[in-house]
């Protein structure tokens, strides 16, 4: 999966960002998830520009307040922003980020097509994570959080999240 | 000007809410564990809608105003939704009709919008629109499963559809924010849609194997602030803690 648009993020930011995390999947932090979209200091102040994943996510205000937190902490001043175009897409998750996701027990995001097939209960596409087994089923459309699906895998019978394809 | 723009944000912004409210009593409550969480994922997403549109609004108001006193501190005649939306969870059939006839409107609104030479609302409609065809995917299944299901549910769908049809015709009813920012090139001109609307809702319904009402008689008002008597009750317990502990924050 590629990334549609480079965000503008300063590379002595970087290692602050990484140690933020989305409350809802921490093994994923706000770089992995894609979901900043700009990182500059200017005047000592950090400016960031924060994109929602799902409208409502409720996990938005938390990482605002985190970043301000990860950033006090080494002395700096932090403003966040909310940004909502353009919107946030599944695309923008790292290759990382998705590795990560994987291992932690949610299957990741297929393509745009095939997820449409697979949430209509139509092809057994989505790979169970913890067996790696195809042979899964939709249990239902909306999952534990906005942005994911309940499947269960008929070979291991787990229980997963899929991370829904948002385009 | 900027009155017209805040009313119409009001006029799309209201529904979400007053909606998300509808689909937020449910929680704990609903059919299934399944259609629980599914409902109140859309609650959320309507409700996360809503405070975008509010934050707008109250950037323009030039009153000081924040989303949480739009959202909580109007008296019943200030809120702009329609009828249908405020309409009970009577049972099942009704939410999901309720939710059905909306998510149709509520996307062809968000396809339009999203266009708008206003930034901001058309940021909002591009965002949304990724969910409310996902809530429309949602009811419009559950249209289906409970009309071509059961002789109960097939029932139980009919006449929670019979009920709301009246509801329907206010979605395309404009009021004068509505016009004006039309006119402006802003807004949309809702009653543009109402025959592809109504050709949509029955082609699902038959599929359904539901009967299209025949009823031309309609409500309206809600778009107005003349609401149906269930808004109070609504209201009362959207608003209790703000008006119990005036200006609590989370």
């Amino acid at each position: 999966m590629t990334i549609i648009e480079n965000p503008e993020i300063q590379a002595n930011l970087i290692p602050i960002l990484k140690t933020v995390s989305d409350p809802e999947i921490p093994v994923l932090s706000v770089l992995d998830l894609g979901v900043i979209r700009e990182a500059v200091e200017k005047n000592g102040i950090v400016h960031i520009k924060l994109t929602p994943t799902y409208s409502g996510c409720p996990a938005m205000d938390v990482i605002g307040d985190d970043l301000k937190t990860a950033f006090s902490e080494i002395g700096k001043k932090t403003e966040v922003k909310l940004v909502l175009s353009p919107a946030w897409s599944t695309d923008w998750i790292s290759e990382e980020g998705l590795k990560k996701m994987e291992k932690y027990g949610i299957a990741r995001p297929l393509s745009e097509s095939h997820d449409k097939d697979v949430l209509l209960g139509n092809k057994k596409m989505v790979k169970c994570p913890q067996c790696g087994s195809t042979n899964t089923h939709l249990v239902s459309q909306f999952g534990s959080t906005a942005c994911k699906a309940l499947f269960k895998c008929d070979d291991c019978q787990e229980p997963f999240d899929y991370f829904k394809c948002l385009k | 000007m900027k009155n017209n723009l805040y009313n119409y944000i009001l006029t799309i912004a209201d529904n979400s809410l007053i909606l998300a409210q509808r689909l937020g009593e449910l929680c704990g409550h609903g059919p299934t564990l399944e259609t629980d969480i599914a409902l109140t994922n859309i609650s959320l997403d309507l409700l996360g809608q809503t405070r975008s549109y509010y934050q707008y609004a109250a950037k323009i108001s030039g009153e000081n105003k924040t989303e949480d006193d739009i959202a909580f501190l109007r008296i019943e005649r200030e809120y702009k939704n329609c009828l249908l939306v405020e309409q009970p969870n009577t049972h099942f059939g009704f939410t999901i009709a309720r939710q059905y006839l909306f998510d149709v409107y509520h996307l062809m609104l968000m396809e339009k919008l999203q266009q708008s030479p206003d930034e901001t609302l058309a940021a909002i409609a591009k965002k949304g629109i990724k969910e409310v065809s996902y809530h429309k995917r949602f009811s419009s299944d559950w249209v289906k499963r409970l009309g071509d299901g059961t002789v109960e549910s097939k029932e139980k769908m009919q006449e929670a559809i019979d009920a709301l049809w009246r509801f329907t015709d206010e979605l395309f009813f404009m009021t004068d924010a509505e016009k004006e920012m039309a006119k402006e090139g802003i807004g949309i001109d809702v009653s543009e849609f109402k025959s592809t609307y109504y050709e949509e809702v029955s082609e699902v319904l038959k599929e359904a194997t539901l009967a299209v009402p025949e009823s031309k008689y309609f409500t309206k008002g809600g778009k107005e602030g003349i609401h149906s008597e269930h808004m109070g009750y609504l209201l009362a317990d959207l608003q209790y803690m703000q008006r119990t502990y005036p200006n609590m924050q989370w």
